[in-house]
């Protein structure tokens, strides 16, 4: 070796050294990042898992004409249904269940046991059988109350259940007739009162009829807009000027956008408060600039050979970019999209001030009803007081996670399959 | 240093011409490229224009199907005449131009489709056919004519950028073919293929001079022997020399294009 191949080899253990050291430096830092990610997880789950279980009591009810007050003879409809004192019966069961208890707290803390919104559900179940009227008694898994949900999820003292109500509990639990169930309930029903009974279908609703909206506006006005601004506009000081207007309304914070749609749409144009139209067209002008900037990267990555190929056989202007351009372009248009629709999923700011921030029970219909948001809907849980509604929130943020990395890997998935080789 | 000639020597201009370009003056911005060039293109032949590296070959080619209007700071001044008719007439339309006028690039650029639809795309665009068997029948003619034919005829659907280099500089000469054109222009077809690629394509365009008249800028002095009849040296945005091809390469006029086919530069 040389002078120089001499000092090379000397300074080649330092190098190797200062590279280790750096390698070391990123897997500890991953490392912490992902244990971080870990416990962030880890909390949540643990959190939400008692928001998929609920709790059911199990109780014998009669079925006969006369014990539910139906007539004998006439046929049964809905409205007949509801006139039937389902509450009664089932506090009768309870009372059955426990005849040692005489007292009327006593028996008010028996009944408290059971959910209020048990007898909806019964009504609706048996709505659903007529068949059963009639019958001999029937064995009903009855939703039990948000309290008892937790004094049996939790196993802790719970302050809410009483010493006699915890000893009810044993009892019915010895005797089989307590079980913990998948609370479909979470998917299904509506907002309510009683954490219990609520469920994330409202909000779901909600959000998927606001990203509709917002898709529907995004996608083609985004769209004709970076083709415009790429293929056709010329280059001048006003083209110039609105390419930096995009960018920048691409940093505005969100809630922004919130203050002019109160401003412009509901004020100015009177359209409904808290309606998924509304809170669309907001989410559309927020995730405009960035379906822009996305699509025009998108076109621009088209390789100009291909469209000099497509002038020099006689396509026009508008040929050149509708048979070759935009179908090219549309995997990474498409990736900005579903980028941008998740973005908008997880909006809150900007809908709280148009006012879809309110309690809301019924499911929206379409875009005129009122409606609220996943997003939105963990802001108002996470307010309430009852225990169950803490693990209803992260359950919902568990959703609102499932979701957003569903979107995510549809978007990786489109980019991957659609990857061109020129 | 040896002058311009005032005047292109040679026989730049023809009696029956299908292209006749007469005084054209090319600017790029204030960069002049191309000085008072005057070059006619025979019906059926093949013309070849040769010269150094960015002379303006490509520029003068790309002039006669007015790719060059994509260019905004390119402009294109003097007389251009595709069988009498001025190219750059306001009522001209550039898309009917095209038609008429074939191009093939440098690289290969087929579109990312299937052999098939890369071929159909022209006849598809201008309605050239009206059932799909008239379809299927112009994309046969052309693939023949391109010599591609027997390689691809049980394979017409497999992507066109899946063929090698050659094959897919045939497949974009089939395609233009497909438009019926009357003039082909070649920008250095074949600069990136190999050898035996380059053989057959220079024997299509051999085969190709019955049916087209080609104009091809070539960087290869022997290739320009070996497809042309005429052949124009370009040097510095000026048409220096103009020729019979054979005459130019065995006994050039000008000591520029001596010096040029001798080697002495470019």
């Amino acid at each position: 070796m040389n002078k120089q191949s001499e000092i090379v080899r000397q300074s080649l253990k330092r190098r190797y050294r200062k590279e280790r050291r750096f390698r070391v430096l990123g897997l500890t830092a991953v490392s912490v990042g992902f244990l971080f990610l870990g416990f962030l997880l880890g909390d949540i789950v643990n959190k939400a898992l008692p928001a998929f279980s609920s709790t059911e009591i199990r109780l014998s009810l009669p079925m006969d004409r006369g014990r539910l007050g139906l007539p004998d003879d006439s046929g049964i409809d809905a409205q007949m249904l509801s006139q039937v004192d389902w509450q009664g019966l089932i506090r009768k069961s309870l009372r059955q269940q426990f005849p040692e208890l005489r007292k009327r707290k006593q028996k008010k803390q028996l009944y408290k046991l059971v959910s209020s919104g048990a007898e909806f559900e019964l009504r609706d179940r048996v709505a659903a059988h007529p068949e059963w009227i009639g019958g001999p008694a029937r064995e009903f898994w009855l939703k039990a109350d948000d309290d008892v949900d937790t004094w049996y999820k939790l196993e802790t003292r719970v302050s809410r259940i009483s010493p006699l109500q915890s000893e009810i509990l044993e009892t019915l639990e010895r005797d089989g007739r307590l079980r913990s169930v998948f609370n479909i309930g979470l998917f299904t029903h509506g907002d309510s009162r009683e954490p219990e009974m609520a469920g994330i279908r409202g909000a779901l609703a909600g959000s998927f009829w606001t990203l509709l909206v917002t898709l529907l506006l995004t996608l083609p006005i985004g769209i004709a807009a970076a083709l415009y601004l790429e293929e056709f506009a010329p280059r001048n000081r006003f083209t110039d000027f609105i390419e930096v207007n995009i960018n920048n309304l691409a940093a505005v914070p969100s809630i922004v956008f919130g203050l002019l749609g109160l401003a412009v749409f509901i004020n100015f144009f009177g359209l409904p408060r808290s309606a998924p139209l509304v809170g669309g067209l907001v989410l559309a002008l927020m995730t405009l600039p960035t379906i822009i900037i996305s699509a025009r990267a998108a076109i621009k990555s088209v390789p100009p050979s291909i469209k000099e190929a497509a002038y020099g056989l006689g396509a026009s202007r508008m040929q050149v970019v509708f048979h070759h351009v935009l179908p090219l372009s549309m995997p990474g248009i498409l990736t900005g999209a579903i980028i941008g629709m998740a973005q908008a999923l997880g909006e809150t700011a900007p809908l709280l001030m148009i006012g879809m921030v309110a309690f809301i029970v019924d499911i929206p219909q379409g875009i005129f009803d009122s409606a609220t948001v996943l997003p939105v809907q963990i802001y108002l849980w996470s307010d309430s007081p009852e225990r169950a509604f803490t693990a209803l929130t992260s359950a919902t943020i568990l959703v609102l996670l499932g979701f957003l990395a569903i979107m995510n890997a549809l978007a990786i998935f489109l980019r991957k399959h659609f990857e061109r080789r020129w | 240093m040896t002058e311009y000639p005032e005047q292109t020597i040679g026989e730049p201009l023809l009696d029956t011409p299908k292209f006749a370009t007469r005084h054209v003056n090319v600017f790029y911005g204030d960069k002049q490229a191309i000085f008072d060039a005057s070059l006619d293109i025979g019906n059926n032949e093949v013309v070849a224009l040769i010269g150094p590296s960015g002379c303006g070959k490509s520029t003068w080619l790309r002039c006669l199907n007015r790719m060059n209007d994509g260019i905004e700071i390119c402009r294109v001044e003097g007389d251009l005449r595709l069988d009498g008719e001025d190219i750059y007439d306001r009522r001209m339309d550039p898309v009917l131009l095209r038609a008429r006028v074939g191009m093939v690039f440098q690289k290969p650029n087929p579109f990312p489709k299937s052999i098939y639809d890369n071929v159909a795309y022209g006849p598809k665009l201008h309605g050239l056919a009206r059932n799909r068997a008239e379809l299927d029948e112009i994309v046969e003619t052309s693939l023949r004519r391109a010599g591609l034919w027997n390689e691809v005829r049980d394979r017409l659907d497999a992507p066109g950028t899946g063929l090698s280099g050659g094959q897919q500089q045939r497949l974009c000469i089939a395609r233009s073919i497909a438009v019926g054109p009357e003039v082909i222009l070649m920008d250095e077809p074949a600069s990136a293929l190999d050898p035996i690629a380059t053989a057959i394509i220079e024997e299509l365009i051999d085969e190709l001079r019955v049916n087209y008249s080609i104009a091809i800028v070539t960087h290869s002095m022997q290739q320009a022997a070996r497809v042309s009849q005429r052949t124009a040296y370009f040097h510095m945005g000026r048409i220096v020399e103009v020729g019979d091809t054979r005459q130019i390469f065995t006994n050039p006029r000008h000591p520029l294009t001596e010096n040029y086919i001798t080697g002495k530069f470019g």
